[in-house]
């Protein structure tokens, strides 16, 4: 078996950027789809004329714009409970929750007579993935109509029934009322024995986000109590019956070849079976120890690959290994005359940023249970692709897609660091060998030395101002890592924004907010250091050259929260940033104090976010504050450490992550626009934090700190 | 070897330095202890061992022989929560959970030596457990309402 290759999804599609196989996928799921209506339901699906073409195999359907495309079917049983089904996958993010209420609300039933089938590709409809902030803007807004389009319909066939207008009938609490006549009846009632296919009627009419009961409120976590009596069974707690304990043999370092391997000793332990398969080594074994001891027995020689870049040369190796100008998804752009506007600028401003890889870290690593049953190969693991997941194993084991079933149970989190499917992909060779169902579960060094990283980067800034605050030039180069949240919002008259893809020595890719976090620190920090160079308040500075009410709101709102203009205490500090990322604003201030011994501590953080309509507050701000406290480490200390190929902190005694004794006093507010569509949470909040910071702590000692993480070990200088 | 685990003994067949941990998750069948480093440096293993918060991960099993362990599983009475795990449930405050039960039981091993602990004697004592998803403020928020109650 050859290693798939790992790097075919380094990023976040952008939005215009969605998997154009979705058109393929229209037959397998009308397949699946058939297979639920049996006797007594109503449907209603997503995808306009999804079902309409005659052939099965046809993919010529009408093809669907990217939104519509996402699908999601809804089925009301004959008991009146709603189930829905969608591709997209629960990390911690409280999507089954929030996509509950959406449903709910439309279809005026309780939220807990909603059940939420997700990430069974057997079962739901064919999804991208769970990613990039979309769940809530795309699959929230498809189902709000799906299931008013079921409303509509329900209140059609009560009409039909009573054989009276539908104007005078209204849906409430699971049942259709016809208040004049006095009559009501169940939706499991009107829809026992019909089949309805029905696609979703664009035109539906939803209820307005200032009219919702349900959704706009804080309704718990579903399942919450499983979760904290420890019920839940995350893959990592799966056993089937006879189920072996897999383990992988790593490689010494990146790129290191595999010469020979003897295995003779390792499969004659009793119970262990071991696979060899081109590069892939790996055993499986009725208990984890004997997997481990079997694993030691084996005697690999490797030839490893010399001369890998380390952290101390990364970002020479970026810039010299810079290849192509303005490449990646995301190629930026340039207007007007930059160089001009610098040499006329009253003020000029360049810096070099630089940004270390850091790692995910999800607590629950990697893991999969294989199954494989007359041929046909059953995964469940951890993925925030489920699809991408099955596509992978389909590619590798040479399968047909409608012979692997991958299934996502509730997962230990993920934060853009699991789009990937090595665990799955091992445990299925592991089970295919050994016939019987095989568990894989990543080490922590495994997980940090074999998953992905948020990439690091250079970006180079040089910018021109005048002492009006004028931006006259901007010239922001980033080397990769990566295209989002590249664009600068503030008014400049010249500009050359790009980001040139460089040669990167460790696998990298998505993560949350991915290269905002980057991006938004390198151009937060420089506008902090024009409006310094020019004398002018950091807040006036921007709000001077920023267009969009909106970004301004959340600086404002942030600004006034947390007391901008109020006196400081000596050796303290403000600073503010500001970003707009995946549909959501965020303005960030922060209050950091310097010590004499030259420590740094963040004293406090204020947030204001604006992601529109708010479909549920309490998880809403849960997540910003996770993504707050995730933007703290990378901010202050996370960095992955390595040279020659190998990771040098691998576990999380070396690998410094947020704690209890880390994280400040931090307020947020959020900004409730029911006027706007609701986009997307766990992203945006993650990106103002680091450059917050740092604004902070050059405004109190004026010592600007340009790479990320900031403070390795706690003190300046 | 013979193990107490939440009241109920258990016979198990294992070697004597075989982690805690392993052996209650896949011998014992009690999953609600997690695994997150191995390594004592995370907190997602935290059981109880006479009333002691300890990594399972780092505990060899014979060390436990003859003494009480307690698991999430075992903090559930008859259907009926731990004081602290209701606190838990209002509070609402995790996002993937699975951080949660180690929490939880370092939690009620500090709510048991202190029953009113500051902020700072929270933070102290919780500070070797990670939550990745960031939901450390809420976890201090569970843990006064628990200790309120
Ligand atoms: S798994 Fe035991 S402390 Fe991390
Ligand atoms: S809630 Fe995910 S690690 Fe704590």
């Amino acid at each position: 078996m050859k290693n798939p290759d790992y790097l075919s999804h380094p990023f976040e599609p952008t939005k215009d950027e969605l998997p154009p196989e979705l058109k393929y996928h229209f037959a397998l799921d009308r397949r699946k789809f058939l297979k639920l209506t049996g006797g007594g339901l109503v449907v209603a699906f997503v995808v306009q004329d999804m079902f309409s073409f005659a052939g099965e195999t046809s993919s010529t359907g009408s093809s669907p714009d990217p939104v519509s495309g996402v699908g999601a079917w809804i089925r009301i049983g004959e008991d009146g409970k709603v189930t829905v089904y969608t591709g997209k996958v629960e990390v911690g993010q409280n999507i089954r929750t929030s996509l509950s209420q959406i449903v709910a609300e439309e279809l005026m039933v309780p939220v807990s007579s909603v059940t939420m089938i997700m990430g069974d590709t057997d079962l739901v409809p064919y999804d991208a993935g769970t990613f990039g902030s979309r769940t809530t803007p795309q699959m929230g807004t498809q189902l709000r109509k799906a299931a008013a389009t079921a409303r509509e319909a329900l209140v059609e066939m009560a009409a039909k029934n009573w054989n009276t207008p539908a104007t005078g009938l209204k849906a409430e609490n699971g049942m259709i009322l016809n208040d004049a006549a006095n009559k009501k009846i169940g939706y499991g009632e009107l829809t026992k024995g019909q089949q309805l296919l029905m696609p979703i009627s664009d035109k539906v009419r939803v209820i307005a986000a200032k009219d919702w009961k349900v959704a706009g409120k804080t309704v718990p976590k579903i399942d919450e109590r499983t979760f904290i009596t420890g019920k839940h069974v995350y893959v990592s707690d799966m056993k089937l019956p006879g189920m072996l304990y897999g383990k992988v043999l790593r490689a010494p370092s990146y790129g290191a070849k595999l010469l020979e391997a003897d295995i003779t000793k390792a499969s004659h332990i009793p119970g262990v079976i071991v696979v060899k398969d081109g590069d892939f080594i790996g055993v499986a074994a009725p208990d984890i120890k004997t997997a481990g001891k079997a694993l030691q027995a084996i005697d690999a020689k490797w030839d490893e690959s010399k001369g890998q870049p380390s952290r101390e040369n990364i970002f020479d190796w970026f810039v010299k290994n810079a290849s192509g100008a303005g490449g990646g998804r995301n190629p930026g752009n340039t207007k007007g005359d930059t160089e001009r506007g610098l040499s006329e600028a009253e003020f000029k401003h360049s810096k070099t940023y630089n940004i270390h890889y850091i790692a995910h870290v999800p607590l629950e690593p990697r893991a999969a249970v294989a199954e494989w049953t007359d041929g046909k190969l059953t995964v469940w693991t951890g993925t925030q692709r489920p699809f991408g997941v099955q596509e992978e194993l389909a590619a590798v084991f040479k399968l047909n897609k409608e012979k692997v079933r991958v299934l996502m149970p509730d997962t230990g989190s993920g934060y853009g660091g699991k789009h990937s499917g090595e665990a799955a992909i091992e445990a299925a060779r592991l089970a295919q060998e050994a016939k019987k169902p095989v568990k894989i579960v990543w080490s922590r060094e495994e997980e940090f030395t074999w998953a992905y990283f948020r990439p690091g980067g250079v970006i180079e800034v040089s910018a021109g101002v005048n002492k009006d605050g004028a931006i006259t030039a901007w010239k922001f180069i980033n080397y990769n890592s990566g295209g989002a949240g590249l664009d600068t919002q503030y008014k400049v008259s010249n500009q050359q924004i790009a980001h040139i893809p460089s040669n990167t020595p460790l696998r990298q890719g998505s993560y949350r907010g991915l290269a905002a976090t980057a991006n938004v620190f390198a151009r937060e920090s420089h506008m902090t250091d024009l409006a310094r160079l020019i004398k002018m308040d950091q807040l006036a500075f921007r709000l001077k050259n920023l267009e969009d009410d909106r970004f301004i709101a959340v600086l404002q709102t942030a600004a006034k929260a947390f007391g901008w203009n109020g006196s400081k205490t000596p050796g303290h500090g403000y600073g503010i940033a500001g970003g707009f990322e995946k549909g959501g604003y965020v303005g960030c201030c922060a209050e950091v104090m310097i010590n004499s011994d030259k420590e740094v501590k963040v004293v406090r953080i204020t947030q204001a976010f604006d992601c529109g309509a708010i479909v549920n507050p309490h998880h809403l701000e849960n997540q910003a504050m996770g993504s707050i406290i995730q933007g703290l480490g990378g901010a202050l200390f996370e960095a992955v450490d390595f040279a020659n190929g190998k990771i040098l902190n691998s576990g999380l005694s070396a690998y410094r992550v947020p704690r209890f004794s880390d994280i400040p006093k931090i307020e947020i507010v959020l900004i409730d626009r029911k006027d706007m569509p609701s986009a997307g949470a766990g992203e945006a909040c993650i990106v103002g934090i680091a450059p917050a910071i740092r604004n902070a702590i050059v405004d109190a000692t004026g010592i600007p700190l340009n790479n990320l993480p900031m403070l390795p070990n706690g003190v300046l200088g | 070897m013979v193990l107490l685990v939440n009241g109920v003994k258990h016979e198990v067949t294992v070697d004597p330095d075989v982690e805690l941990l392993t052996v209650l998750r896949d011998y014992i069948g009690l999953t609600g202890s997690k695994y997150g480093c191995g390594e004592g440096a995370c907190g997602a293993c935290t059981v109880l061992i006479n009333g002691k918060p300890t990594r399972s991960c780092i505990t060899p099993v014979n060390s436990v022989a003859g003494k009480e362990v307690t698991t999430i599983e075992g903090l559930e009475i008859n259907g009926k929560l731990h004081a602290v795990q209701e606190a838990f449930l209002t509070t609402d405050g995790f996002q993937c959970s699975y951080c949660a039960s180690g929490m939880i039981l370092s939690a009620v091993a500090l709510l048991k030596n202190n029953p009113s602990p500051s902020e700072d004697a929270i933070v102290k004592a919780m500070d070797g457990n990670i939550c990745r998803c960031g939901t450390y403020p809420y976890i201090v928020k569970a843990i006064q309402l628990a200790s309120k109650s």
